[in-house]
């Protein structure tokens, strides 16, 4: 963080959660003390519990009919408005990812420009992946054949624990690039760009609810997003991968998509993978006649 | 009125079945080393119609280690044209011995000939015939420059299409270049033996599929085998559940086709006559033991009264009885544990309140049967309008507005089909962008093609079968960083 260099006091943020479009603390009252790289107070998070993690559910069900309803076009510009709005606040990310990673500055804004990036590279997603997943089907009689992605629905997102930025970005730009909204278990020990991150979506047309952004303690809220019975897909990718087979198996209990656990090189091409993951194919058939 | 018809029974001559059978392992029929054997009997008489092999873990072992040798030193190095070139091969030997396969399925399955013959053993082959041409175009998949096959697959399939299932699973498995182990259900085991003899009619290299039979615990083991690469598994959601648990924590990748509960929904001004053919399809094809089956019939209000006659007077020319007469509409009943669920789920009906009515039906004395049912008055919590029956029963509900159709179809834990009957084009597509299902049926129902992506939403499942879809579910990504 910044100190100032005159004798004012800064006027220190409270980090909290992002549910709803709002920035409730947690309901049970509780917090965590979040350090930097080297050990450094940083600041009190929210330590969110199951039944902030169960309003959050409700949040993304919310929304979801209006976000996958929205045309391709609209999410694709809303995306785009989020790398606009990050662009304006580029030294504060890199701030913050710098504290909160213990990186150089100079690292920082370069994971930070390629965050940005990302959310750019999923903005133009929206509206090209039908074309590409999607497609006629030629089927051997009088009958129309079409196949169309269509968005999964909740998904519940274990976000990347130590890439807190842009590991963060490229879990959840896909999710919404592909119409679904979700619940993100920020990264425990370095939550704050995603709390910042949540301003930024709060701030850019992205509808309440979208987005729901938990942070603290992963291993004690992942297991209520594994088993919600609301909640139709899981990526454990910054899970613990001992939890996160157990994780795996509370899924099936309503078959949940699942994403396994693992954190791949984020600076590199993300491809068709986290899209692809969330979402499902529909085929719709009609008869031909005159 | 009924009309009278004489008897049109097909030939059962047409068919050989053998006392016993072993296991296809390895590219020859092998005495299984552990399990006890078990009968197969045709539903429609509860006449023995032979004895089959049960593999126990062992067994399953050796067809694991039979198909992964395969993999890695014939299927997986051959140029894919020549795969492609055998699947064209057993397309055509389907094709070849396609009455032979009709009358055995439905010997062994108990549904009608006319079913098995123009829909089940056809659309088989053409499975094949479709994903033998993909096998050397993989590169134009959509999935990246050389993607791979995945490995071994361990498929387990239902007894309601066994064929059809089969070939679901077979075809873009080893399209894909992976070789198969796969588990026929335990009531109708005898088209999976039969294709054996086609693989080794095709010369199809050992080993490249592999038949094990047996029940639950036999699927188990192939599941928890820790050389499968891929799980592909159609059946109930249930043991769907306990899959998905099974595999937690491995590499194995899975496709799961479930359960369902699909809405079926009449608007007012659909074309009444056609609604009802349409209705009566997709519940009572293939005795109502399809997971797709259209089981809830949603009614506009207003039409309530004149599709319902309709669709009883329709049920009045339904003719159930034996499966290999020509003009059988509703065949046996597979089993007499199904038939025992079915009576459950209807008698639950009837005591949470649902009228109950059936045509004028004779059953016949010996095997399964159930006459086809219509339950109206159910609430939507109710359990026939929650649970799949898997048989000839529909449940009626009514709805008033689009967005309570919408609501009601979509009450429900699972999402793998849908039906929209409307002369409304654009109510066609809003409601299938709204309904919550991987297939939509608008003014059709039941109809499948192997280009045709399947699979549903939600409990029904994940993966999809058939089309590109259903071939990159037997591959990965190729290239630098895969």
């Amino acid at each position: 963080m910044p100190r100032p260099a005159t004798s004012r006091l800064d006027v220190r943020k409270t980090y909290k959660l992002y549910v709803g479009g709002a920035f409730p603390r947690s309901e049970s009252g509780r917090t965590y003390a979040v350090v930097d790289g080297k050990g450094s107070f940083l600041a009190n998070a929210a330590q969110g519990s199951r039944k902030d993690a169960r309003d959050a559910v409700v949040a993304a069900r919310k929304a979801f009919p209006g976000w996958a309803g929205a045309t391709a076009y609209n999410r694709g510009q809303v995306l785009y408005r989020v790398a606009e709005v990050m662009e304006g606040r580029r030294e504060q990310f890199a701030a913050e990812v710098a504290a909160a990673e213990g990186v150089t500055a100079r690292v920082a804004q370069s994971t930070v420009d390629t965050a940005i990036d990302r959310w750019v590279w999923y903005a133009g997603w929206t509206d090209k992946i039908a074309q590409v997943v999607g497609n006629a089907n030629p089927v051997a009689g009088p009958y129309f054949n079409l196949s169309v992605p269509e968005p999964t629905g909740v998904v519940a997102v274990l976000a990347p624990q130590r890439s807190a930025l842009l590991g963060l970005v490229s879990v959840v730009a896909p999710v919404l690039a592909g119409g679904s909204t979700c619940v993100v278990l920020a990264s425990e020990d370095r939550p704050l760009p995603a709390v910042v991150l949540g301003e930024v979506l709060a701030t850019s047309d992205v509808p309440a609810g979208v987005v729901n952004i938990l942070t603290g303690r992963t291993a004690e809220l992942a297991p209520w997003l594994a088993e919600h019975r609301d909640v139709n897909a899981i990526d454990l990718c910054g899970g613990d991968p001992e939890q996160a087979v157990e994780l795996e198996r509370s899924a099936a209990d309503n078959i949940k998509r699942v994403l396994r656990a693992g954190e791949p090189d984020w600076t590199s091409d993300p491809g068709l993978l986290r899209l692809t993951a969330w979402l499902e194919t529909k085929t719709v058939w009609h008869p031909m006649g005159v | 009125m009924p009309f009278d018809y004489a008897p049109a029974p097909e030939s059962r001559a047409i068919v050989d079945i053998k006392a016993s059978y072993g296991l296809f392992i390895g590219g020859e029929f092998t005495d299984a080393t552990d399990g006890t054997p078990f009968k197969t009997i045709s539903p429609s008489s509860e006449e023995v119609l032979a004895e089959v092999s049960e593999a126990g873990p062992s067994d399953v072992d050796r067809a694991v280690k039979a198909a992964r040798r395969a993999y890695t030193g014939v299927w997986g190095r051959l140029a894919p044209a020549e795969r492609g070139k055998y699947l064209y091969r057993i397309a055509r030997i389907v094709q070849e011995r396609a009455r032979e396969l009709a009358v055995l399925e439905s010997l062994d399955n108990g549904k009608p000939i006319r079913e098995s013959r123009d829909v089940d053993v056809p659309t088989a082959a053409a499975h094949f015939f479709y994903y033998a041409g993909w096998a050397d175009k993989l590169d134009y998949a959509g999935l990246g420059p050389a993607p791979r096959p995945l490995g071994v697959a361990g498929q387990i399939i239902p007894w309601n299409f066994p064929l059809l299932m089969l070939s679901w699973k077979i075809a873009p498995a080893l399209a894909a270049g992976n070789t198969v182990v796969l588990k026929p259900a335990e009531t109708t085991p005898l088209t999976a033996l039969l294709f054996a003899e086609i693989c080794q009619q095709a010369d199809l290299p050992p080993g490249v599929v592999n038949i094990v039979t047996g029940a639950g615990e036999t699927g188990r083991a192939l599941v928890e085998h820790p050389d499968v690469d891929k799980v592909a598994f159609t059946g109930s959601t249930e043991v769907g559940k306990a899959i998905a648990r099974a595999i937690a924590g491995t590499p194995k990748k899975a496709t799961l086709e479930l359960g369902g509960k699909a809405a079926n929904i009449v608007f007012d001004d659909a074309p009444i006559d056609q609604a009802v053919e349409g209705i009566v399809n997709g519940i009572f094809f293939n005795q109502g033991h399809v997971c797709c089956a259209g089981s809830r019939l949603l009614v506009q209000e207003n039409v309530y009264d004149e599709v319902l006659d309709s669709l009883r007077r329709r049920l009045g020319t339904l003719r159930l009885g034996d499966p290999l007469d020509k003009n059988t509409d509703i065949g046996a009943i597979n089993s007499a544990a199904q038939l025992a669920r079915i009576r459950e789920l209807s008698d639950v009906g009837e005591s949470e309140g649902a009228q109950r009515w059936s045509p004028p039906c004779e059953l016949p004395e010996h095997g399964f049967w159930f006459p086809p049912t219509l339950f109206t008055g159910a609430g939507q919590s109710s359990r026939i309008a929650q649970e799949e029956i898997f048989g000839p029963v529909l449940t009626v509900l009514t709805f008033r507005t689009p967005e309570e159709a919408v609501a009601k179809a979509n009450n429900t834990p699972y999402g793998l089909s849908a039906g929209v009957w409307t002369e409304k084009g654009s109510r066609i597509l809003w409601m299938a962008g709204r309904l919550r299902a991987g297939v939509v049926w608008a003014n059709t129902f039941n109809r499948f093609d192997p280009t045709s992506p399947f699979g549903g939403y939600k409990e029904s499942g994940f993966g999809r079968e058939g089309g590109r879809q259903g071939l990159a579910a037997y591959l990965t990504r190729g290239g630098p960083g895969a």
